[in-house]
């Protein structure tokens, strides 16, 4: 197999990561290791909500609130969970243990896994700085190999890519 | 030539593709890798993943809810 990661007529794909709950994390982890994969040269941003998607410890909440079109499995049928509902105490914590078991149950990978075979097939991690400065976080919080840079640093290999996705 | 198996029975998107790339990282050009998975759109992805890698897709069958495929590494 020829190892097109040294070729310069490699394929590319950048992805800006925007989103860190545990359901708008499978998009951009899925298409990146997929593309990474098949030889695909992937840059991933992590900006905004998605930058703490790059903490050593990752905590992943996920409501439906917000998401009145998000039907679960149940009995056969499937069961939608109104917004009034959605905004009771416990209700967002019972839909993301819901959420995790199901995703067990239908061997899912977790994001975990996803992360570790992104970071394996050498997928370019790059937070963003502004976003580090802005809600406090740390580099030592964030998991090794990730590039520090800004809207300059994406744009310039943006314009390099076969495809750019905004997720 | 080496032959090297792969279950991925059980895995869904993107478990498949990702296992069978890391196997046939492994192995040496000629070699085959037969792998046996669960995921009915794995049928569809192991044709798109050789397609774009270059591996050969050198068959590819199911036997009830089983679908196997057989690649050769490029």
């Amino acid at each position: 197999m020829p190892d097109t990661n040294k070729l310069d007529n490699a394929k590319s794909m950048s992805i800006i990561v925007t989103k860190g709950s545990l359901d708008w994390a499978y998009p951009p982890f899925i298409l990146a290791t997929t593309a990474a994969a098949m030889d695909v040269n992937v840059t991933m941003f992590f900006t905004f909500y998605g930058l703490p998607l790059l903490k050593k410890e990752l905590d992943m909440k996920f409501t439906s609130l917000g998401n009145p079109a998000m039907e679960m499995p149940m009995m056969g049928g499937h069961m939608a969970m109104p917004n009034l509902l959605s905004v009771m105490p416990g209700v967002g914590g019972m839909a993301g243990k819901m959420m995790k078991n199901l995703m067990a149950k239908k061997g899912v990978a977790s994001i975990e896994e996803l992360r570790e075979a992104a970071v394996e097939s050498d997928v370019r991690l790059i937070a963003c700085q502004m976003t580090l400065d802005l809600f406090e976080y740390s580099t030592d919080d964030m998991i090794d190999g990730v590039e520090l840079g800004g809207a300059a640093t994406y744009i310039e290999g943006a314009l390099k890519s076969d495809i750019n996705l905004f997720i | 030539m080496a032959t090297a198996t792969l279950n991925a029975e059980g895995l869904n998107c993107p478990l498949p593709i990702l296992r069978a790339k890391k196997m046939l990282k492994t192995l040496n050009a000629g070699d085959i890798l037969e792998i046996s998975a669960t995921d009915p759109g794995s049928v569809a992805d192991f044709s798109a993943f050789c397609n774009q890698t270059g591996n050969e897709l050198l068959s590819s069958s199911s036997e009830g809810n089983i679908y196997k495929f057989e690649i050769k590494r490029s």
